[in-house]
């Protein structure tokens, strides 16, 4: 039986129930666990709900329901789950390392004392857990970095990175959609859109997911960026694997 | 169909509504008004649902017509300065803008956002269900960027008032700006005791940079007992997060959905906008109050939004000689559309 949450007021229309204050799998699977049966059950009043690595945000109307109410409700449901009932999703984006797109891969392998190849073979070997969202819209917080591509933030950040750009930092990994200015080092870009507005499924990755990147080269990039563009979804279900 | 023509558009000028709700866990910020109340008494001013779509007007100013026909407006700011053909109006007004006519809504001596809501139904295509514009993310509104001149908002079931313009009657917008309200948290325990006092009781000076993500606070830096990095987690709309140089920062509407520095304490609902109308260099301090006393606050702001708003007719002695006055010696300076297109 795990401890139970620290439940924590941010003003009176949200809670945080927080599981920990570590980036965990054990610790994301009990918030997202929460989320879950939160969504079950939607208790009125429940306005949305936001997963983060360690701890499960609640926005809520305090005029229909009672601060206290909720908590305890929160705890009740907190103790009862911390496996989720259904198995998260795998992914397998398309990622291109190359030129033009793998802008810092060469920056990463001058730090890491390794070759650009070496690099993108270590990053495309890795199964990495969507976290959660944050940032941008569509910006995917991941773990499952490879120890050895644990490179720190940048000092100071970079131009803005292009769209769906593949990158990582500071041990973390993310698929960020919105061009911006980052902290982080771009390795390549996958042609699958993460965030995708008018898409009727905007978004398709759930926190709790899980991304391998397939390496592909950049003729194939412009071809699915192409058909991706034409409203088809390039990323692919891992089958058969559990 | 009925339209409101943009003239002219300071920056900042957005379309909002109640906010986007549901896509938070995707990154997606709500945006939506940056003074809740006041943009619902607008729409309440008007007869449309307390969220519908309406102007945020900044302190870059606006300037509409009516190309098509009569529309019935409410405009409502703290200390805007707006003007019906010159003719001056109170910063909270309702009235019917006539073809031919100019509406002309300028800053003034209070306020840092004023609300224009169109009796009838702005007709903007919802982006992820709502229309409230998010520029740094291009989502919303029309083609998620600010108004600018040049634009039409197409008005669907367009009513007009009855008659001469008249001065609404909102006491609740009457908000001390200097005394904010919090619920300490959620990271508050990332701050010794007499951190937090200090915290409380500021003086904090609003710095002039702020905009509809943050206001950025200036006084004394706040020190941290365990660090200002946390593992990212949750932000509400007023969030006050305490990065390393010790300055708060309040996040607000466009803020982003996650964070990772510790929250010292959180603005409560009520209070969001009488801090959001704050002008850099307003001096605030914080109240520290429980959530029975903010849930108690919300209550008694839903009940001021249950009636109608009251409204007066507008008087010419309405006016103070000083004010009249005053409108005329800047007139050249930040009247029409010139002067506002420059700043766009």
């Amino acid at each position: 039986m795990s401890a139970a949450p620290r439940i924590l007021d941010a003003g009176e229309a949200a809670l945080v129930v927080e599981f920990g204050t570590r980036v965990d799998p054990a610790i994301s699977d009990r918030v997202l666990a929460l989320d879950d049966a939160l969504l079950a059950e939607r208790p009125e009043g429940i306005a949305e709900t936001v997963p983060t690595y360690r701890s499960l945000m609640i926005h809520y109307d305090p005029l229909i329901l009672d601060r206290d109410t909720l908590a305890g409700r929160v705890l009740a449901l907190a103790g009862g789950a911390s496996q989720r009932d259904t198995a998260p999703t795998r992914w397998i984006l398309p990622c291109c390392y190359e030129a033009p797109h793998g802008e810092d891969l060469a920056a990463v392998a001058t730090q890491i004392g390794r070759t650009p190849e070496q690099v993108a073979a270590l990053h495309a070997g890795a199964t990495f857990r969507v976290y959660m969202y944050g940032f941008a819209p569509g910006f995917a917080y991941c773990g499952g970095l490879p120890e050895a591509l644990a490179v720190p933030r940048r000092p100071s950040p970079r131009p803005p990175h292009p769209t769906n750009a593949v990158m990582i930092g500071g041990g973390l990994a993310a698929v960020a959609t919105v061009p911006m200015p980052t902290g982080w080092y771009v390795l390549g870009a996958t042609p699958s859109r993460l965030y995708a507005p008018e898409r009727e499924e905007s978004f398709f990755v759930s926190p709790g997911d899980s991304i391998r990147f397939e390496p592909i080269d950049a003729a194939t990039f412009a071809r699915l960026a192409e058909r991706e563009a034409a409203g088809e979804r390039v990323a692919r279900r891992e089958e058969g694997v559990s | 169909m009925s339209v409101l023509a943009i003239e002219a558009a300071g920056p900042g000028v957005t379309l909002q509504d109640g906010g986007r709700k549901g896509y938070l866990r995707f990154g997606i910020t709500a945006a939506g008004p940056m003074d809740p109340l006041m943009f619902a008494t607008a729409n309440r001013a008007v007869g449309n649902p307390l969220d519908a779509t309406a102007i945020e007007v900044s302190t870059g100013g606006l300037t509409v017509t009516a190309p098509e026909g009569p529309l019935g407006l409410a405009l409502v700011s703290g200390g805007f300065r707006a003007t019906l053909d010159g003719e001056a109006l109170p910063p909270a007004c309702a009235l019917t803008l006539e073809p031919g006519q100019t509406l002309t809504v300028r800053a003034g001596p209070t306020g840092a956002w004023g609300y224009l809501a169109v009796a009838g139904r702005l007709d903007v295509a919802p982006v992820l269900g709502a229309t409230a514009t998010h520029t740094r993310s291009g989502l919303g509104g029309l083609d998620g960027r600010g108004l600018r001149a040049g634009d039409r908002l197409g008005v669907s079931e367009a009513r007009v008032g009855d008659g001469a313009p008249q001065r609404l009657l909102a006491p609740w917008l009457d908000r001390d700006p200097s005394r904010i309200r919090v619920v300490l948290g959620p990271q508050d325990d990332y701050f010794s005791g007499d951190q937090v006092a200090a915290f409380l009781a500021g003086p904090w000076t609003v710095s002039p940079r702020g905009d509809r993500m943050a206001c950025f606070l200036e006084g004394t830096p706040l020190t941290h007992a365990k660090g200002h990095d946390i593992v990212s987690d949750g932000v509400a709309m007023g969030a006050i997060q305490v990065p390393g140089n010790g300055l708060p920062i309040i996040l607000m509407a466009d803020r982003q959905s996650t964070g990772g520095y510790p929250k010292i304490a959180t603005v409560i609902g009520p209070d969001l906008g009488r801090l959001a109308q704050a002008q850099g260099g307003t001096r605030i301090a914080f109240a520290n109050v429980s959530v029975a006393e903010a849930v108690a606050a919300r209550r008694a702001e839903a009940e001021a939004l249950r009636g109608e708003v009251p409204r007066e007719p507008m008087l010419r002695t309405d006016f103070p000689a000083e004010f009249l006055l005053g409108l005329n010696l800047v007139g050249g300076v930040t009247d029409g559309r010139d002067g506002i297109a420059k700043v766009a």
